[in-house]
């Protein structure tokens, strides 16, 4: 933890003296006592914000979720770059203090009482425990795998969005124990409590498990924290991705933004608005249930809304578009009015619909995250993380009035560069979507896509995770791209955008920050690197050379010949018997292993929803490798062994 | 004059022990009050609402109706053989013919051995231990950690369990027991993560050579552990287990109305109910009572029968649906059972009341 007394001073005296400059503006006849003042807060708030701005590193910030204190004097920013939480002073826009947390922090909340903070580490799987006004780390509690975002119900409880557990840790501060799980939707993230702290309302970004080839199917799920048991779970339909969710002060309003994918249709729609409907869900006793209404506006897409805000007095919610860069304001009432409205439930394509209640769309900074307000709604800050800065929007006029920098290196690499690249959704058509709207947080999305225009249901693929994907070309299911500038570029550009590309050096950006996405910690995987008994005795199976009763194994048939090397990939296409009378060929790219255990669904197409459906359905003859003779006490032990890589 | 004053101080001390026996005014409900069928495998108490599990999906009584739950909603079958609370997350877990469901606030999630690491899709029973859920299934017993996922299988590979169709299963922090269908009961410690196996000493099927010396019979087909104390019920008696001695029970020589027991469920270790083909059992630990509709009359009786083997039948207007019984799960003083005709509220009769 550090704590930046100097720039606290600095921003103190700032604010003395623009307040006596101030006064210069209700006096016809400045004095000169006051003239110098003026000039002096002038000249010192120069040198303030210059020497204020953040150390420069060669960790970008990144800021992501953020919350504000009770008394509006201080906002607290979760930086997954630089892993720290650190304090704002909103009011002079300098940076109050640092507390140096765990791994890629992701969520931040604040205790009813303003005395703690709790910022959840996705990658250590931990919450830090903080001290609100000393900025000091006071414990580190334990969490589930992967805790992205979190809440306090001010009654000794925290709830935290566990994305690769797809549950909820119910951490009793009391005895600093992850007490007990309650299951959420697939991809549990995000958090948002009610004022009284009586329910907690939870977001995941990845849908449910389902059939396959059917829509996709997420949820909201409510939590009654009196009884701490899952209490309903307001049902998404066509849904997949869905972020923030906010509650109005009296808890009878929520509103979750989140996006409904058409990936059931070839991707040759885009131009008619059918690829990727960006959109919210307004739920609640002010509204009766839960009516799903678009943000997109008739060839003005409102791309990835992410985070939501609404206004203390119910007149306006804020909405934030990570993949263009804008922030939407909209008229609550009216919002309200279309979710009660009687053909409010064929709203959701309806991209005339949102005239209705957006009133303006503002741009802010690159990737926009978390909006925070203000206690009394009058300001509006909004987390750019790939700007690493915050943009202050008054929410009266309705402009930008100032951004706070977070620091960071004063030069982009060109894996940043690549980053704000794939968060863009200013190279598809309409500005419809980027990368990042199916590579969630650059990972997947869970979902099967029927991309190519080659008639419907024909060569559907599933989304396949990007990390640490630099050394196993070629890509595609059908490896048809031999290196990364050739998968995002004309590819993308043909099949996805339908309109601009992403060309030449931005191009080659792009290949370099796909190639740097880190492989998340393997939570399987014990961290002395020691397996299990189960694990180790999965290990000879994958490992072996001959069946059960001696007979030999083919080499091209034993696991560990195809999914070999670093990655447990040959980089070859393979026919393993997998394909479908609707692929085009029957050979599929033999894909990585690393981390397989969080990319549910597999196979090339998805058809497969758990690692062991890839053996109990989809390989009756023993050509995706031999499994057959396997008893199901040695098909565990193989998959714990597989989820282990 | 001795003698007289003898018999009259029984007469009376069995008719006080008639009238301290719990008594209850029985409510049915079948396919006429909203049940999905009428042959009801299993009952679970949740606070206000109670769950049954029948032979054609799951239902659920909250607020005075049914509502029912099939294959269409997500559930594994219609067939539920047996229903387990996770009473820290109200989660319900329901073993069916099919696979294992957990229903959690109107969602299903389904885990069945295509798509999970369950050994079989037959599941007859489960039990809820912490985050770990123990399933019983036609191939042996199956292990579910709800934090990571992981799937462990318990059979005759890696356990005494020599015959692999297990029936039932019962949970506790320090141990977990197994009934196994033809095999005994198979005990796992906690604490050592060793596993035990309890059989018939006489290894006979239709007589009892050694009475009170081990397991009363090899084909088991529940278990109910609480305070340290097993219970046991199989086809052919019951059977009591304090880590030292057993003590088993037979209609012979106990108030069990039948020998064919398909659940035992003890509150205490002393006090304990029995689900039989001939009616529904309770045992206070000296005193029996059973209640049913008579076998051959089906009018509503209740009998008692005291420690010194004295029955007497005390008069009641009500009776449960039917006297083939397959569980019951208590709500407070009530009692909710399962029938082959029904599911049955036992509605506790307070001393002094009139009915």
């Amino acid at each position: 933890m550090r704590v930046d007394a100097t720039a606290l001073l600095r921003s103190r005296l700032c604010l003395v003296l623009f307040r006596a400059a101030n006064v210069r503006e209700r006096l016809a006849r400045p004095s000169r006592h006051l003239r110098f003042a003026i000039v002096a807060a002038l000249a010192f708030g120069f040198l303030v914000f210059g020497q204020s701005a953040p150390e420069t590193s060669n960790r970008h910030p990144s800021p992501d979720d953020m919350v504000v204190s009770a008394d509006g004097r201080r906002l607290y920013v979760v930086c997954s770059g630089t892993d720290e939480l650190v304090a704002v002073d909103p009011i002079v826009k300098s940076i109050a203090g640092r507390v140096a947390v765990g791994h890629v922090p992701r969520g931040v909340a604040i205790a009813p009482d303003g005395t703690r903070l709790y910022v959840t580490n996705s990658w250590t799987d931990t919450v830090t425990e903080i001290d609100a006004v000393a900025l000091k780390a006071l414990r580190t509690l334990p969490a589930g795998f992967e805790p992205t975002g979190i809440a306090a119900d001010g009654h000794g409880t925290l709830y935290v969005g566990n994305r690769i557990g797809g549950d909820i840790s119910l951490i009793d501060l009391a005895s600093g124990q992850d007490a007990k799980r309650l299951p959420a939707g697939r991809g549990a993230s995000y958090v948002a409590a009610t004022a009284d702290g009586a329910h907690v309302y939870v977001t995941h970004i990845y849908p449910n498990p389902a059939k396959w080839r059917t829509e996709p199917e997420s949820e909201i799920t409510e939590v009654d924290t009196g009884r701490q048991a899952v209490e309903r779970r307001v049902p998404l339909h066509n849904v997949g991705g869905v972020f923030h969710v906010a509650l109005s002060r009296d808890g009878r309003l929520g509103i979750a933004a989140q996006m409904r994918p058409k990936n059931l249709v070839p991707l040759a729609h885009v131009e008619h608005g059918w690829a990727m409907g960006n959109s919210l869900t307004v739920f609640g006793d002010d509204v009766g249930g839960a009516v799903q209404l678009p943000l997109d506006q008739i060839e003005s897409y409102f791309s990835l809304p992410f985070g939501v805000a609404i206004a203390p007095d119910k007149s306006k919610a804020y909405f934030s578009a990570s993949g263009t860069d804008e922030i939407a304001i909209v008229d609550l009432r009216k919002l309200v009015a279309a979710a009660k409205s009687a053909d409010a439930a064929s709203l959701a394509n309806d991209l005339s619909a949102s005239a209705k209640y957006v009133l303006a769309r503002i741009p802010v900074g690159r990737n926009p995250r978390t909006v925070a307000l203000s206690p009394d709604g009058g300001t509006l800050y909004v987390s750019n993380r790939l700007d690493d800065t915050v943009s202050v929007v008054d929410t009266a006029r309705g402009v930008v009035t100032g951004t706070i920098s977070l620091g960071g290196p004063a030069t982009l690499t060109a894996e940043r560069r690549g980053e704000r690249l794939f968060y863009s959704s200013k190279y598809a058509w309409g500005g419809q979507f980027g990368c990042a709207n199916c590579h969630l947080d650059s990972t997947f999305d869970g979902l099967q896509w029927d991309l190519e225009p080659d008639g419907f249901g024909i060569d559907i693929v599933d989304n396949r995770q990007l990390e640490e994907i630099g050394g196993t070309a070629p890509y595609k299911w059908n490896g048809g791209n031999p290196d990364l500038p050739t998968e995002c570029g004309p590819r993308t550009e043909r099949y996805f955008f339908r309109s601009q590309g992403i060309r030449g050096d931005d191009l080659q950006d792009l290949a370099q920050y796909v190639t740097s996405i880190p492989l998340r910690p393997n939570r399987y995987r014990s961290p002395d690197g020691e397996l299990t008994p189960a694990q180790e005795r999965g290990k000879a199976i994958f490992e072996r050379t001959a069946k059960k009763d001696g007979t030999p194994i083919p080499e091209m048939n034993q696991c560990f010949v195809c999914h070999s090397g670093p990655y447990y990939t040959n980089l070859q296409l393979q026919d393993v018997g997998t394909g479908k009378p609707t692929d085009r060929s029957p050979k599929i790219d033999v894909p990585q292993l690393t981390n397989v255990a969080y990319s549910a669904p597999y196979l090339h197409d998805g058809s497969a929803r758990t690692l062991e459906e890839i053996w109990t359905v989809f390989n009756p003859n023993d050509t995706h490798g031999v499994s057959n003779d396997l008893t199901k006490d040695e098909l565990n032990d193989l998959i714990e062994y597989i989820k282990t890589l | 004059m001795r003698h007289a004053i003898l018999i009259g101080a029984l007469l009376a001390a069995s008719g006080l022990v008639a009238q301290d026996m719990p008594r209850y005014r029985w409510e049915n409900f079948t396919t006429a009050q909203g049940l999905p069928d009428n042959r009801v495998y299993s009952v679970c108490v949740d606070g206000d609402r109670v769950w049954a599990g029948t032979d054609n999906g799951l239902a659920l009584y909250e607020k005075g109706r049914w509502k029912v739950f099939t294959p269409a909603d997500g559930l594994a079958h219609r067939a539920v053989l047996y229903v387990a609370l996770d009473k820290r997350t109200h989660d319900l877990w329901i073993a069916t013919m099919g696979g294992l469901s957990r229903y959690s606030a109107g969602r299903f999630d389904t885990f069945t051995q295509l798509n999970s690491g369950l050994a079989n899709d037959v599941v007859y029973g489960v039990a809820v231990q912490g985050d770990f859920v123990w399933a019983a299934t036609a191939a042996g017993g199956s292990r579910l950690n709800t934090r990571t996922g992981e799937w462990s299988l318990y059979n005759e590979r890696n356990t005494p369990m020599y015959e692999i169709w297990t029936y039932n299963v019962t949970a506790a922090p320090d141990k977990v027991y197994y009934a196994v269908w033809g095999g005994g009961v198979l005990e796992y410690d906690v604490k050592t993560d060793h596993w035990k196996d309890y059989n018939d000493p006489d290894g006979e099927t239709e007589i009892v050579l050694h009475k009170d010396e081990g397991l009363i019979h090899e084909i088991t087909t529940s278990v109910s552990y609480v305070n340290q104390i097993l219970w046991v019920a199989t086809y052919f008696g019951a059977s009591r287990y304090d880590g030292r001695n057993w003590r088993n029970f037979l209609d012979k020589d106990s108030g069990l109305p039948s020998n064919f027991l398909n659940q035992v469920k003890t509150i205490d270790g002393t006090k304990t109910w029995f689900s039989t083909d001939k009616g529904l059992a309770y045992f206070d630990g000296e005193n029996w009572a059973t209640y049913r509709p008579a076998l051959d009359t089906h009018a509503p009786e209740m009998l008692v029968r005291d420690a010194a083997g004295k029955v007497t039948r005390v008069a009641v207007d009500t009776a449960p649906a039917y006297h083939y019984t397959f569980g019951v799960d208590f709500q407070g003083d009530d009692l909710w059972v399962a029938t082959a005709k029904g599911v049955s509220h036992g509605i506790r009769i307070k001393t002094g009341d009139s009915k």
